[in-house]
């Protein structure tokens, strides 16, 4: 019996292995290694699909954008095979989409930030609690709807027959609303707005409102407290939904489409004409190119700057 | 001074509303003159309804979108449960994908996706001519379609669902996680019975916004769609066409549909809130 406690039975050995403590110390180590390897696995498989989109759609796609854009046109059009920069020493053609989406959608942002900011700081402060989540969902809804149907909506507004026919009627003269770059700038604001809300409403309802209270019994005035207090608390959601909504912008299409109807047009207008009338890809390569370029410069460059402020910290897409 | 703010945010309010009250009023209009409204009736709403181009499209967008949503959800939550896990280069690979498939303008998505698909479809097909054995006329080829507008939604979804999700996983109590495992539960039994039903909402959330994004968008499909047609594709061609009170009908519907997606995402995230506020 002591002999059998001491020795376990060799056929419950295998052969060269040591003491049966020992093998037990052997079996737990390789359980490990071998739960180690299968959660490896498991983590790539995980991965496996979305590294696969990301690669044969996104990568992929944007390097041969990079390639064509070196390239020459064919006689038929579309690319063929050539490496020059004459595509980007060409851009300066398009100066005038470069110059309208340089101005409008910096200038949009801003007046997107200012109507925007009141009313995040009424939803957050000012606003009964009891209904202020139901306030916040109303201004998020109409992002969430047929951007299209509501870029119409404008078109039918500022038509001929909508709005100008109304301040016509009113006796305050002709105007001209639809195909101006106002009637773009409305377009966006309007589209934009509930993404700069958002955010910015976010970080006011976050901050300690005994702060405000407390440079009120300080002897600061109102207005002084805003700007020493609360507009510098409420920074991060400011540069985030700055950034967003500038992001959106620079990128637009169909609102300079339908609202500027081929007068006020953007860099997104210019590569639908460039790709499917003049079917120059290589230059409308190389303007997609030097877009993507601008967008990251500006935006890497942005978060530099207002990193100490604390934004991206609450970057939110809902 | 809060009165003043109050009449502002009224003001904000009819400014997001008032144009889209006036396509759901309009698309009652009984006259087939867009811009006077000429007496009630749901003329238009028949007469989409029976508009077998406006059918085709709206069951074409449909089975874009549920599909793009399904591919992003399940590989984006598949993505965002794994991403924790690892460091180094595939890490920053992940993270600088997700932010670039997001910040990358959709009409650039659309455009290379377009040029870098003809091109490789080209060479697929002078392939599959060259080495099909009957008439080269008879070759299958490979073309644009429901295929590439699927593919190029579920990447922008895919982005989406992975920061929804991950989200959600970094506002989880991880000891939950842990616990289960001390309880001898096995990896797939702890996803399971505990990881699933604490990320359920936000991958439902997930489904949904892709779903409305899919569905909603003109940009990307534009250029992928080859000669299928979705509903924006079909929308944005009758706007160029001229404006009739149809489009102000079907614009009802999509703006209805939306909305009953957008409440049933608001509601799933606010669900799955409500355990942590308790804990709180």
């Amino acid at each position: 019996m002591k002999r059998a406690a001491l020795s376990p039975p060799p056929t419950e050995r295998g052969p060269g292995e040591g003491p049966f403590y020992f093998s037990i110390f052997m079996t737990k180590t390789t359980a490990s290694e071998q739960a180690d390897r299968r959660s490896r696995w498991v983590t790539t498989l995980l991965l496996a699909p979305s590294a696969f989109w990301y690669l044969a759609l996104l990568v992929a796609p944007l390097a041969v954008v990079v390639v064509f854009s070196f390239g020459e046109r064919a006689a038929a059009g579309g690319y063929q095979a050539a490496f020059t920069i004459a595509n980007y020493l060409n851009l300066p053609a398009r100066a005038a989409a470069f110059r309208n989406t340089l101005v409008l959608a910096p200038l949009g942002t801003i007046v997107c930030l200012l109507a925007a900011y009141p009313l995040a700081y009424y939803l957050a402060i000012k606003s009964s609690p009891r209904i202020r989540l139901f306030l916040l969902i109303l201004v998020i809804v109409p992002f969430w709807t047929s951007f299209l149907i509501r870029t119409y909506a404008w078109m039918f507004i500022l038509g001929g027959r909508g709005l100008p026919s109304v301040i016509e009627w009113l006796g305050l003269g002709e105007v001209r609303l639809i195909n101006t770059p106002l009637s773009v700038l409305i377009g966006m604001v309007y589209g934009y707005l509930p993404l700069m809300v958002f955010p910015i409403f976010v970080s006011l309802e976050r901050l300690d409102k005994r702060l405000i209270e407390a440079a009120a019994d300080l002897g600061s005035n109102p207005w002084r407290s805003f700007l020493q207090v609360t507009l510098p608390l409420s920074a991060p959601g400011v540069i985030t939904g700055c950034m967003l909504v500038f992001i959106l912008l620079m990128g637009e299409y169909l609102i300079p489409q339908l609202l500027g109807g081929g007068k006020v047009f953007f860099i997104g207008n210019a590569l639908v004409d460039l790709f499917l009338q003049s079917r120059n890809w290589p230059f409308g390569s190389a303007v997609a190119m030097s877009l993507v370029i601008i967008m990251l410069a500006t935006v890497t460059i942005y978060l530099r700057v207002t990193r100490r402020y604390g934004a991206g910290r609450d970057v939110s897409l809902l | 001074m809060v009165l003043r703010m109050r009449a502002y945010s009224i003001a904000i309010y009819l400014f997001l509303y008032a144009p889209i009250v006036l396509i759901v009023l309009f698309s009652f209009n009984s006259g087939n003159n867009a811009a006077d409204f000429q007496g009630f009736s749901v003329l238009w709403y028949g007469k989409a309804a029976n508009n077998r181009f406006v059918l085709e499209a709206v069951t074409h967008s449909l089975i874009v979108a549920s599909t793009s949503a399904s591919l992003a959800t399940i590989f984006g939550t598949m993505a965002a449960l794994a991403v924790q896990r690892v460091k180094g280069v595939v890490r920053l690979f992940f993270d600088a994908m997700t932010y670039v498939a997001i910040m990358v303008p959709g009409i650039v998505i659309g455009i290379s996706t377009l040029i870098a698909l003809v091109t490789t479809f080209g060479l697929v097909n002078e392939m599959l001519t060259a080495i099909w054995p009957g008439d080269p006329a008879t070759a299958p080829r490979l073309g644009m379609g429901f295929g590439s507008i699927i593919a190029a939604h579920t990447l922008f979804s895919l982005a989406l669902v992975i920061v929804i999700v991950r989200a959600r996983i970094a506002g989880m109590d991880r000891s939950l996680m842990e616990a289960s495992a001390d309880l001898y539960a096995t990896p797939w039994g702890t996803f399971r019975q505990v990881t699933l039903p604490l990320i359920l909402p936000a991958v439902v959330a997930g489904f949904l916004l892709s779903f409305t994004f899919s569905f909603d968008d003109f940009v990307v499909a534009f250029w992928v769609a080859g000669s299928e047609t979705t509903l924006p594709i079909y929308i944005f061609a009758s706007i160029r066409r001229g404006v009739t009170p149809e489009i102000n009908a079907i614009g009802t519907v999509v703006l209805t549909i939306s909305l009953i997606i957008l409440f049933s995402a608001q509601l799933m995230l606010r669900r799955g809130e409500k355990p942590k506020a308790k804990a709180a």
